[in-house]
């Protein structure tokens, strides 16, 4: 390499770097899964993405990635390790980081074909004993989704399928395939998280449909419906501040994203049926 | 019936009665009602294949030789110059986390292998301080330390005629050229996308190398794989879970029990499918007779299914098998851990020894397990001898020797939504992977171990790959006595423990004899240790930069004089809240290790350090 083209570079890098400093404000670096849609991709073709460009946007600036699997460990080695400001979805009840409020509410469906006409909507539907059942499994000692618990607590085991979060992580969107047995008629009914279902029967050949599990709390407690916020770093309040009025403000445009991908609503929104 | 079923009556009466803590006196008060078919005597022997008359200096195997004893036949450091032992050298990795590798000596040469990403240094022995000799960086996927359920460890290295042979955390089984780090074949055994890593170290018996994967909890079938060691081709692979013909299972095999005896168990003992990501990982030790020509292991607990969800006896997930060395088929199996609700994972390491019960001679194996029992199990057939506590046990009433499963005890059972408390040993066990050391000079097993229980409490939301799920709130804490860490010496031919060290905090290192009758471990605050193997007296200690959990090990150098050497590095699962600089405050971080280890951030700090002691 000649000497002038590395001249040529580092002039180019100190103009960016000065345009850093004391331009534009700094990037909203974002710590995302780089292959979970209908949430986050490496393209950028998720919601999660999209409120990403939105918030960046309404702070004046650009969005900066940090992609990293979402697995155990997620928020250690990326928003507490600090290669990120804020992560796009978790729990409103999350204890690991600083929560915004939330911006939306959604539930677990049961997924079926449409031409199926089972109408399943409550945990104790008695047709649950018999069909086949796809659950989302997670894997961690004693956790699996709510309607795995839920089933097994009703002693449904023997026609339960289940099916990891994760998916197989080499096939572009992993955690379709839940979806995706329902129509192929691998598993009669399918329990799944509002968002992935939402997102997934609409991609679907296959008309689909979906509806709220109930009862949304399962006694003793196992909840079917959650809050779902952004999150910064503990301490980070002046960022989670700056979120916060951008939810208020923008509330909109996210309603509008959020339908765009179908994510099924409790609060408001495109309420399931 | 043996006395176990009147254990909790007992108790509770003279809980009633005298309002003492006999129900929870640990070890002492438990070892002395442990179940036995025969009394064995004298001492436990070596078998006659392993033969430490022969020792010359090297170290070539993590586990020593093929009957896992950690047995060095070096006596030059012994007990009446302990005092005497000094640090000769160090080599430091550059890495934070944890560090569970054994290094090997192959002549006038070290090998060791790093946690992610892998590296391997080979260090020359006979230059002043060791030099590197040369340096070998399998470049694994950053991917995945994601995939790695707890911290991205590796458990070390095998040599064989000429080569050197590691497995990197995405699962790559890797030989060298031992004497130049020339790759001769590199064979990929799993997929980091179906939630597959390996951490344990391959394990050489004749021409094959045995290796197995990990990630119970990501919805992994286990498998353990033999290749050939002078191509890399993949020779046989037996499942642990499924059809007999995926198991290996055929003609050949003789479970001693009838609750392991039937056609295609690894199917039916298990809702229709659920097998098929049933894990029953391979990430702990092998074992080798070359009497008999089988290899001996473990498997890991069921997943990814939550208890409730799997009715069944879930096999082969933590069980027990004897193999054919060449072809894998299975001779027998004993599943230790029927429908595994805890995550006592059967990985540990089996001891291959002889005893002598009622006048004759028996080929055993020594399992310190898990669940808290030192099973002694007859090798040839895996009937069970005995199985005493050898730490503080109240989830299970012990073994029952005529059927071979273990008492459920129906008050510590868990169910998600439920509160049950006080469950001893916690989920990593009374002992995890951390591999004991045998003496033939004491007769006696030196285990490292812990003294953990735990809480279950109720319900906790969460979150992952996008999908908010509900698991368990789990707390461990030190079991009776409030220490966290036990050093116990074993004798398996009288079923009981010679002597007991308290450790603060668990002690995950494992151990290492010598014929100096000196035995070494590390603790997790940074202390390497020595103790007189007979009556277990502190005789050396070394404050080195991070917390043990590594294995240590000795050799002859080559200017003659013998060496210990200690890789420090703290890490794995009750290291994490140091490694992975979790949050102390969180109790329920790393599946409720962190409540137990909230201090280990004040007893040390992280690295990756090399230390090597001589006289």
């Amino acid at each position: 390499m000649s000497s002038r083209f590395r001249r040529g570079i580092a002039i180019a890098a100190l103009a960016l770097v000065a345009t850093t400093a004391f331009g534009a404000p700094p990037a909203l670096r974002v710590c995302s899964d780089p292959n979970n849609l209908p949430f986050s991709n490496a393209k950028g073709e998720g919601f999660e993405n999209k409120l990403a460009e939105l918030v960046a946007k309404e702070l004046g600036t650009k969005v900066a990635y940090y992609w990293f699997a979402q697995r155990r460990g997620f928020v250690r080695n990326t928003l507490t390790a600090g290669k990120c400001d804020v992560i796009m979805g978790v729990p409103s009840s999350f204890e690991l980081a600083l929560v915004t409020q939330p911006y939306y509410r959604s539930t677990y469906v049961f997924v079926t074909r449409r031409d199926r006409r089972l109408a399943i909507t409550s945990l104790d539907d008695l047709r649950l004993r018999t069909l086949k059942i796809g659950v989302q499994m997670i894997g961690d000692d004693y956790a699996s989704s709510p309607p795995a618990h839920a089933l097994a607590n009703r002693g449904i085991t023997r026609n339960v399928a289940g099916y990891m979060v994760y998916g197989d992580y080499r096939k572009e969107s992993p955690g379709r395939r839940i979806v995706d047995a329902v129509a192929d008629g691998e598993v009669d009914v399918s329990a799944v998280w509002g968002p992935t279902a939402g997102y997934f029967i609409r991609k679907s050949r296959v008309p689909l449909v979906a509806r709220a599990v109930t009862p949304q709390i399962d006694l003793p407690f196992l909840p079917f419906v959650f809050d779902i916020s952004m999150a910064v770093r503990r301490g980070d309040n002046a960022l989670r501040d700056r979120i916060d009025a951008i939810l208020e403000r923008r509330r909109p445009e996210i309603d509008a994203i959020l339908r765009h991908y179908s994510v099924p609503r409790l609060d408001g929104e495109e309420p399931v049926s | 019936m043996d006395e176990y079923a009147f254990r909790p009556i007992a108790c509770l009466v003279s809980f009633l009665l005298i309002f003492n803590l006999a129900c929870s006196t640990p070890p002492e008060a438990t070892q002395a009602s442990g179940a036995s078919s025969g009394k064995a005597s004298g001492k436990a022997t070596l078998p006659a294949f392993t033969t430490v008359a022969n020792e010359d200096g090297q170290w070539l195997s993590v586990q020593k030789d093929y009957a896992n004893t950690r047995f060095s036949g070096l006596s030059e450091i012994n007990l009446t110059n302990i005092d005497q032992l000094k640090a000769a050298t160090t080599f430091s990795t550059g890495l934070v986390s944890g560090h569970e590798a054994t290094p090997l000596v192959v002549g006038d040469t070290m090998y060791l292998v790093t946690p992610f990403p892998n590296v391997l240094y080979a260090l020359d022995l006979k230059q002043p301080g060791g030099a590197t000799k040369w340096v070998y960086r399998p470049d694994p996927d950053p991917a995945a330390q994601g995939v790695a359920c707890c911290d991205v460890v590796n458990r070390g290295e095998a040599y064989h005629d000429g080569k050197i042979i590691i497995n990197t955390l995405d699962n790559h089984t890797i030989a060298l050229d031992a004497a130049t780090g020339q790759e001769l074949w590199n064979t990929k055994l799993g997929d980091i996308n179906r939630g597959e890593t390996i951490t344990m170290a391959p394990f050489v018996v004749k021409d094959k190398v045995l290796v197995g994967n990990s990630g119970g909890e990501m919805g992994v079938r286990g498998w353990l794989t033999a290749l050939d060691v002078n191509t890399g081709k993949i020779v046989w692979r037996a499942y642990s879970t499924g059809p007999d013909k995926d198991v290996l299972i055929g003609p050949e095999f003789k479970p001693f029990y009838p609750m392991d005896q039937g056609k295609d168990l690894g199917v039916k003992t298990w809702p229709p499918e659920a097998w098929k990501i049933g894990g029953g990982t391979v990430w702990g030790w092998v074992s080798y007779d070359p009497e008999t020509n089988l290899i001996f292991y473990g498997t890991g607990n069921p997943g990814p299914w939550n208890a409730d969800q799997r009715p069944g006896d879930n096999k082969w997930s933590c069980a027990l098998f004897a193999r054919d060395a060449d072809t894998g088929q299975a001779r027998w199996a004993y599943q230790i851990g029927p429908h595994d609700i805890y995550d006592y994972d059967a990985i540990n390491e089996s001891i291959l020894l002889d005893l002598n019960i009622g006048g004759t001679k028996r080929k055993v194996l020594v399992r310190p397990e898990r669940d808290g029992y030192v099973y002694i199990i007859d090798r040839t057939n895996g009937e069970v001898l005995s199985a005493n506590p050898f730490g503080y046990v109240n989830s299970t009433a012990g073994v029952d020797l005529k059927t071979g499963r273990l008492r459920e005890v129906e008050s510590k059972k868990t169910h998600v939504g439920t509160v049950v408390r006080d469950i001893c040993p916690a989920a990593p066990g009374a002992k995890d992977w951390q591999p004991s050391a045998f003496s033939p000079r004491t007769g006696l097993v030196y285990i490292t171990h812990q003294n953990l229980c735990m809480d279950f409490e109720g319900v906790e939301a969460n979150y992952i790959a996008g999908t908010p799920y509900v698991g368990a709130n789990v707390k461990m804490f030190a079991g009776p006595g409030g220490h966290r860490g036990e050093v116990t010496a074993w004798d398996p031919a009288a079923g009981r423990a010679v002597w007991k060290i308290k450790e603060k905090f668990p002690v995950w290192s494992g151990a290492l004899a010598t014929a100096g009758d000196l035995v070494f471990y590390g603790t997790m605050d940074g202390w390497a240790k020595a103790l007189d193997a007979r009556s277990g007296a502190e005789v050396w200690k070394f404050k080195v930069g991070s917390g043990i959990i590594a294995p240590p090990m000795t050799y002859r150098g080559p200017d003659g004089k013998q060496y210990v050497a200690f890789l420090s590095g703290v890490g794995g699962w009750p290291g994490a809240v140091v490694s992975g600089d979790l949050d102390p405050r969180d109790g329920t971080a790393a599946l409720g290790m962190a409540n137990a280890m909230a201090d280990l951030k004040k007893a040390t700090t992280r690295g990756g350090m090399l230390y090597v002691f001589s006289l």
